[in-house]
Order: structure tokens, then C-alpha cells, then sequence
């Protein structure tokens, strides 16, 4: 048997288990217990100790962000400006957008589990550059206290896009802190990204050649050459910006002989490619727990693996499908309409390979499958909704509405989110070697899921009917509908609030995981859980492909 | 359509209604493309659950032309509705040439309107129905979006720069108009209203709304006031180019191309005189960018374009100008 496919000792099953939850030998020899002190955690150059700190941070800055979000939704309970000034719910949307992308969503799934899995998965015993590593760590926080001292400083009216000239020349709030704290943080992406390109290449274990990589490693390295390729113009626009608006260089603004659409060409140019950095890794995340479910290989292993170069290459040529009203060249607006019905193609190959891997498979609905099908249900509209988008004609009327607002956040929160939150039950037993309830990881996981669509699906109707986005003032014909999608934010709400408490129950008081509690095949469950602290005792030798599930041992039973 | 589907937005054009039936044939074929998706997930999750018996023999983890098929198909069939999205597109920036042209100044945060007539209005416009319509928009701050739901079109309104947008209203009404941009604190009051009209009731609006004078006739006033005559008509001591009947024609300039003397180049012109210097004058023009508002520079346009072909070198001030005849 190769070390791929080896299980645990025990091979028990989540849940069934009820021992008392004293320490284990494990636990004792893991990375957890490898050092108390405070500096032993802050000085750490362990990728599963800085996957932790990331989890701690991105999970704060998801409830900052969630806080203006809810702020947000309350006061858009009433067409009135009752809750928020019109500055005030400015200044709300500003750092919700800004906080999700830069310090939750671009960080979240690489930063937290890219981080803790890569080495892992290929059989290698940290990151290429652990120092490096965790220097990312302390620029994210030095990018995140600017991004705090923004907040109590009064905030910033610019929208995330920080869109020219009112960004440089007109917005009141404290917009080159701002700029400052995303320009910083790009940094923290671009680290990552060259630490996991030079580790997938350098460091896989011996035959773990390209074709017995694990589809999440696939995922991560077209993520990571974004990263690296993308992030240094966002930083070189941000720096423009502040430029313009401390020394009144013109570059963007047309009364000082610039060009605002520049900005946008700029920006975007970065921002688009960012969207699938924010998306990939959830793609890498639903590959992985796919399988899983079914205990099958996945279908069509190039395709789906290919699939992610295509994206991160494609997803370099349709920036400017962000700017079909922007006064651009109606051929320019044809030719990225029609680039973004390409970019569509590769998310097409996933989903339904997705779909025909769970042909013939034995489908667990334990707590991260659930996740995982309720991502794929939410990609595919936020997808088509996005090839709605991509048709010019539709575009000119939907653009800047709500239709928009609900698509991305399909996309963002109901995909990336949904396999942030997959991700985390599928290997907190690993991180933590501890089992959680189970039930209350289905509820969850369905109320993320209903949550989500009261919230988002009335949004779509609201922009075809010409709601504006970022807009508190509004319509009384609106109303019905922001409650209810108001109404599902509560749920949604609830319902991520839920894992930190069971979640850090487990952690106390949760049975003891197994190596491979799912009992599921990969390098990262061949070893205890928690893991030790140098991941392999003798770094494995890969024989086999991934997903190699024995199917006749289980047409038996 | 708004009539029998609830939740469906009021359309008032042929073209609203060419819009919302490229969306509903394409929301059909997203469906199709999508229901196998939905359907297969929920009927694996049942049939194949784990530890319920199901036949599993042979099953396939990979197929090429399966999957090349699965790629392929829905695309081509995307494309068509690609072609019939992008010819709406193109119609949308080819405005017809006998339009109805407005002026249109976006700022912080309000909506300007100017009729060729001398009438103007804020954060309201009066169209008549039947009218190919031309909105000829700037701002004079940060970057605004005329959005006419009803209509189904919006355009970015951007500083320095003219940008377009046309329409051909067929039901009278009043109807939503916002900014869509955002913009600045009262980004989401920066609103108002289009109010189509029969085309009897938009000439009595056209004349209860009437002033002292056309646009044109309020540009010949600035042209005095800010001292334009005093070079550009003739027998003035400064050598300046005449600026009769060059609306719309070629200028050669200094540095040996052309420009077409449009709007965009009258405005550029007033306020950054010396980028492009008509051929045999001297770059000695000051510039207006700190006297001249985005209103006067569209009055002043409209004086010029006014100035008839080289039939009068003295620029004549002219009289009310019915608005029916002023569509070039």
C-alpha cells in the first residue's frame, strides 16, 4: 500500500467516537505543544503555526467586515436615510469592501489552508521560504492597523474602487491611509504567492510528479502566479493615487491634463485577476472535498486541473468588462464582452466535471459536502449571472445595480466563503486533532446556504429593476425587497457565528481525531493529527495518483 | 411585459424591449445549461448516498470528448447570443443624425439640462415621445452615470470629456432617472426625473419653459463678456482664426495633422489653448479653465457651431431659434 492511500491506525469515522477528550500522544508531539510561549507562536516559522495566525486574524477582520455589512442592512431596512448619514453609510460600504477583499477573501483559503496543506500535500516538510513566510504574516498586520487606524480615524468614502477623481481630488475621508493599508498588504499577497510557486516547484516529495498533485496544490499555484503577476500593479496605481492627491500630479484627474479612465483601466487590470484569486482557491477547496464525498477520483483530472491555468491566464484579458459604460471604445466593449464568454468556459469544465465525479460515488453529507454542493449551486449562478453580465447590451442597463452587487457576492460569498467554511470542517480535525459535532456543522452549512440566498437572490431582482448600488436612499417600490433580503442577512449572520463557538468547543472538549477521520486518500491524512511538527518523519515516497479510492473493497459492502 | 410578470421593470422604448427580450431568451438558455447541474446533484446525493446499495459498476473518470463536448457546446450556443447582445451594443453608440441634441452637466450632485431653445432644467428632463433623442453629457467634477431605467441605458458621465447617449422614447410618463456612479455623499439622492411627453404637450412645455434667449444667443453673450471677440472677429489688432462655419469641419493644425472641430476640440481649446494651435497662429491664446464652467463652454459651442458658413465674417448674434431647427 503506498503512503497514499495508508489510513489511520484506528480508521474510525467522525463522530462515533466517545472517549474522553484528555490529551493524546499525539497532541503531545504535534506543532500545537512545540512551544507555550507567547513567542513561540509569534517568532514561529512553522507553516501550520502561521496557518493558525492566519485563521485567528482573517477570522477578525471577517467580523469587522461583517459588522459594516450588518450596519449596512439594517439601515437599508427603510428608504430613508434614518440609521446612517449618507456619508456615514459611504464610509460603511467603504471599509466592508475594502476589509472582505484585501483582509478576509484574497487571504482567507491560501493564506489559512494553501499554508497549512501545501507542504503536506506534496510531502514536504515546510514552505520553500518559512521565513519569508512569516514576514507575510506581520506585513498583512501592519497593512490591517492601518486599515483599524482608518476605521477610528473616521473612515473613507471612495467605494473599494477608489475610483478617480473623486478619490484623488474630492473624497473627504482618509483615502491615502487607505490606499496606504491596501498598498501594504499587497505585499503580504505577493510573498505568498512567490513562497507557494517556488515550493510546488522545488519541494514536492519524490514521485509526486505534476500529474499526482492534488487538484487544491493545482488551484493554488494558478492563484499564486496571480499573485505575483497582478498585485504589483494595484500597488503602482494606489501609489499614483496618493501622488495625485498629496501633490497634485496629474495623472487621473482631467483638470490637471489626466485621464480618469486610465484609473479604471489600471485598476482593473489588477481587480479583475483579483477576483479569481479570491475564487480559485475555492475551487481548489471544492476539488479536494468532491472527491472526498463521492470517495472517487475526480473526473477528468487534466481538465479540471488545466481548467485552473486557463482561468488565471484567461482572466488576465477581460479587465475591461468592468468598463462597458464607462465611455470606452464600443470595439474594445466587444472584444472583452466576448473575452469574458471565454474566461466562462474552464468554470464550465469544473462544474460539470464536479457534477459527473459524483456519478457512481458514495456521497457523504457530512458537514463539508454540504458546504461544498451548496458552493457549487451558488458558483453556477453566480456564474451565469456573470455571462449575463458579459452580454454588452444587458450590461448597459444592469451595470452599477444591484444585479451586480448580488452576482459578485454569489460568486465572493456564496462560493469562496462557503468553501472557506468547507475547508474549515474538512480539516479542522487535521489543524486541531479534534472532532466537532457534526449536527451542528449540518445546520450550519444548510443555514449558510438558505441565509444566503433570501439575502443575495432578491438583489438580482432589485438591480433589473434599476436599484443602483451603494445607494441608502431609495425607492419606495424597493422596500419589500431589502427587507427581505435584510431578513436573510440575520440568518446568514447567525449562521457564521455558529462555528466559533462549536468549533471552539471541539477544541476542549471534541473526541480525539483519528490521522484520517473521513477516511479519504492524500499525504496530509497520512499523518497524526494534529501533525507533528516536522509534518513527515521520512519524507514519503508518492507511487500512486490522487483520489486513488479502492473502488472494488467498497462495491462490496 | 411589465403588465403580466410581476417584478418586471416599466419599459418605455422599442429598444427596452429588445433588451428585455435578449435577457429573457438568454436567461432560457442559461436554465438549460444550468438545470442538469442542479437536477444531477440533488439525484446523486440520493441515489449514490454512502452505504445505500446502487449499481456502481463501471464508472467513467474521464472522457475527452465528453468533456471537450461540455466545453464546446454551450459556448457556441453563448455565441449566438453574443452576436445579437453586441449589434444592440453597437446601435446604442451610433446615434442618428438628425437626433434631438440636449446638454448635459453632471456635478456634485445634481443633474443639468440644457435645451438648444435657451430652456433649462434641473434634475428633470422633458423629452417628446417619437424623437430620436441625443444627450450630449460632461461633468464638471467626478465621474456621474445618467441612468434611465425605464429605458433600459445608462452612460458614464465623465469629467473633461463629452460622452453620448441616445434614446427614442414611445410612452408618455415620468419615469425614474438616477445617477448610477458613485459619486460622493449624495451619490443616492443625485436623482430625478424624465418626463416623456407628446410631442404637442413637450412644444407648450417648450414655451411656458421659455427665456430671454437661445443657448447660442447666451454664448454670444459670453463671447463678448469674456473678451473672445476681441481676437476672433475680424479686424481685431490680434491675429486670431475666424471662427465662422469651422463647427464640424477639419482644422489643419501646427504641427501638421488635423482635427475635426467638434465639441470636445471647441472646449479643449478654450481651456487648453496651446495643445492644439490652428496652423499659422500663434500659441498666444490664455487659457479659460478658471473662468469658463462647463455650461458656458457648452454655450459658447453652441454660438459657434451658430456661426453660419462664411457668410458673415462679423458674427451675428441670432435670434430665438425655433428648436425644431436646430438638430444638425
Amino acid at each position: 500500500m503506498s503512503a497514499l492511500s495508508k489510513t489511520s491506525e484506528d480508521g474510525s469515522i467522525i463522530g462515533l467516537e466517545h472517549e474522553p477528550a484528555g490529551e493524546t500522544r499525539h497532541e503531545r508531539e504535534s506543532y500545537l505543544r512545540a512551544g507555550h510561549t507567547l513567542r513561540s507562536w509569534l517568532l514561529t516559522t512553522d507553516h501550520k503555526r502561521i496557518a493558525l495566525l492566519y485563521l485567528v486574524s482573517v477570522t477578525f477582520f471577517f467580523f469587522i467586515g461583517g459588522l459594516a455589512a450588518a450596519i449596512m442592512r439594517v439601515d437599508l431596512l427603510t428608504p430613508e436615510a434614518d440609521l446612517l448619514t449618507n456619508e456615514g453609510y459611504n464610509r460603511a460600504f467603504t471599509l466592508h469592501g475594502v476589509i472582505m477583499v484585501w483582509f478576509f477573501l484574497i487571504p482567507s483559503i491560501p493564506n489559512v489552508f494553501g499554508n497549512f496543506l501545501i507542504p503536506l500535500m506534496i510531502g514536504a516538510r515546510d514552505l520553500a521560504f518559512p521565513r519569508l513566510n512569516l514576514l507575510s504574516w506581520y506585513i498583512y498586520w501592519l497593512g490591517g492597523l492601518f486599515t483599524l487606524w482608518v476605521l477610528v480615524s473616521g473612515g473613507v468614502d471612495t467605494g473599494w474602487t477608489f475610483y478617480t477623481p473623486l478619490s484623488s481630488m474630492f473624497a473627504q475621508g482618509n483615502v491615502v491611509m487607505a490606499a496606504t493599508a491596501v498598498f501594504i498588504v499587497g505585499f503580504s499577497s505577493i510573498l505568498t504567492g512567490l513562497n507557494f510557486i517556488v515550493t510546488i516547484h522545488t519541494m514536492r516529495a519524490p514521485g509526486m510528479h505534476w500529474g499526482r498533485l492534488p487538484l487544491f496544490v493545482w488551484s493554488h499555484y494558478a492563484t499564486s502566479v496571480i499573485l505575483v503577476l497582478a498585485t504589483p500593479v494595484l500597488t503602482v496605481t494606489l501609489a499614483l493615487i496618493a501622488a495625485e492627491r498629496l501633490f497634485g500630479l496629474g495623472i487621473f484627474d482631467p483638470a490637471l491634463g489626466g485621464d480618469p479612465l486610465l484609473y479604471q483601466h489600471l485598476f482593473w487590470f489588477y481587480s479583475h485577476p483579483a477576483v479569481y484569486i479570491m475564487v480559485l482557491p475555492g475551487l481548489a477547496v471544492v476539488s479536494e472535498l468532491v472527491a472526498a464525498a463521492a470517495r472517487k477520483p475526480v473526473f477528468g483530472y487534466w481538465f479540471v486541473a488545466y481548467s485552473s491555468i486557463a482561468i488565471a491566464a484567461i482572466g488576465f484579458l477581460v479587465w475591461a468588462h468592468h468598463m462597458f459604460v464607462s465611455g470606452m471604445s464600443m470595439y474594445a466593449g466587444a472584444v472583452f464582452s466576448f473575452l469574458s464568454l471565454v474566461v466562462a468556459v474552464p468554470s464550465g469544465i469544473k462544474v460539470y466535471n464536479w457534477t459527473a465525479t459524483l456519478w457512481k460515488g458514495h456521497i457523504s453529507l457530512d458537514p463539508p459536502f454540504l458546504f461544498a454542493m451548496g458552493f457549487i449551486g451558488l458558483f453556477v449562478v453566480g456564474g451565469l449571472t456573470g455571462l449575463i453580465l458579459a452580454m454588452l447590451a444587458v450590461d448597459v442597463h444592469v451595470h452599477d445595480t444591484y444585479f451586480v452587487v448580488a452576482h459578485f457576492h454569489y460568486i465572493m460569498v456564496g462560493g469562496t466563503v462557503s468553501a472557506y467554511f468547507g475547508a474549515l470542517h474538512f480539516w479542522w480535525p487535521k489543524m486541531t486533532g479534534r472532532l466537532y459535532p457534526v449536527f451542528w456543522g449540518r445546520v450550519t452549512a444548510v443555514m449558510i446556504f438558505v441565509g444566503f440566498n433570501l439575502t443575495f437572490f432578491p438583489q438580482f431582482i432589485l438591480g433589473f429593476l434599476g436599484m443602483p448600488r451603494r445607494y441608502h436612499v431609495y425607492d419606495q417600490q424597493f422596500q419589500v425587497l431589502h427587507v427581505l433580503s435584510s431578513t436573510g442577512a440575520t440568518i446568514l449572520g447567525f449562521a457564521y457565528l455558529f462555528p466559533l463557538i462549536y468549533l471552539l468547543y471541539a477544541l476542549r472538549h471534541g473526541t480525539p481525531a483519528s490521522a484520517n477521520p473521513w477516511d479519504v486518500t492524500g499525504l496530509e491524512w497520512t499523518v497524526p493529527s494534529p501533525p507533528p511538527k516536522h509534518n513527515f518523519e521520512r519524507i514519503p515516497l508518492v507511487t500512486r495518483k490522487p483520489y486513488d479510492y479502492e473502488v472494488e473493497k467498497e462495491e462490496q459492502s | 411585459m411589465s403588465g403580466f410578470l410581476p417584478f418586471w421593470p416599466e419599459q418605455a422604448s422599442a429598444y427596452a424591449a429588445s433588451v428585455d427580450r435578449l435577457v429573457l431568451a438568454f436567461s432560457a438558455l442559461i436554465i438549460v445549461l444550468s438545470a442538469p447541474v442542479f437536477l444531477l446533484i440533488i439525484a446523486f446525493a440520493i441515489k449514490y448516498r454512502r452505504g445505500k446499495p446502487a449499481d456502481r459498476s463501471h464508472p467513467m473518470n474521464r472522457n475527452v470528448w465528453v468533456e471537450t463536448s461540455w466545453a464546446v457546446i454551450p459556448f457556441l450556443l453563448i455565441l449566438i447570443f453574443y452576436v445579437w447582445s453586441t449589434q444592440l451594443y453597437f446601435g446604442l453608440h451610433r446615434p442618428p443624425a438628425d437626433a434631438l441634441e440636449i446638454e448635459v452637466v453632471a456635478k456634485q450632485w445634481m443633474w443639468k439640462f440644457q435645451h438648444a431653445g435657451g430652456q433649462g432644467e434641473i434634475n428633470e428632463l422633458h423629452v417628446p415621445t417619437g424623437t430620436n433623442i441625443k444627450l450630449n453629457m460632461i461633468s464638471q467634477d467626478v465621474i456621474h452615470s445618467l441612468y434611465l431605467p425605464v429605458l433600459r441605458i445608462k452612460q458614464d458621465v465623465l469629467p473633461g470629456r463629452y460622452t453620448t447617449l441616445w434614446f427614442n422614447a414611445d410612452k408618455p410618463g415620468t419615469y425614474r432617472m438616477t445617477c448610477a456612479e458613485f459619486c460622493g455623499t449624495d451619490h443616492s439622492v443625485m436623482g430625478g426625473s424624465i418626463v416623456v411627453q407628446e410631442p404637442d404637450g413637450f412644444s407648450l412645455w417648450l414655451e411656458t419653459s421659455a427665456t430671454d434667449s437661445t443657448l447660442a444667443a447666451q454664448g454670444a453673450a459670453l463671447f463678448r463678456r469674456f473678451g473672445c471677440s476681441g481676437c476672433h472677429e475680424p479686424h481685431s489688432s490680434v491675429r486670431a482664426p475666424s471662427l465662422a462655419g469651422i463647427y464640424g469641419q477639419p482644422v489643419a493644425l501646427n504641427n501638421g495633422t488635423a482635427v475635426i472641430a467638434d465639441a470636445q476640440y471647441i472646449r479643449d481649446s478654450i481651456l487648453l489653448p496651446n495643445a492644439q494651435v490652428a496652423a499659422g497662429y500663434a500659441p498666444i491664446m490664455p487659457t479659460f479653465a478658471n473662468v469658463a464652467t462647463e455650461s458656458d463652454l457648452i454655450a459658447l459651442t453652441a454660438y459657434i457651431q451658430s456661426l453660419a458658413t462664411d457668410n458673415s465674417r462679423s458674427a451675428p448674434i441670432p435670434t430665438n431659434i425655433a428648436p425644431e431647427g436646430t438638430a444638425p
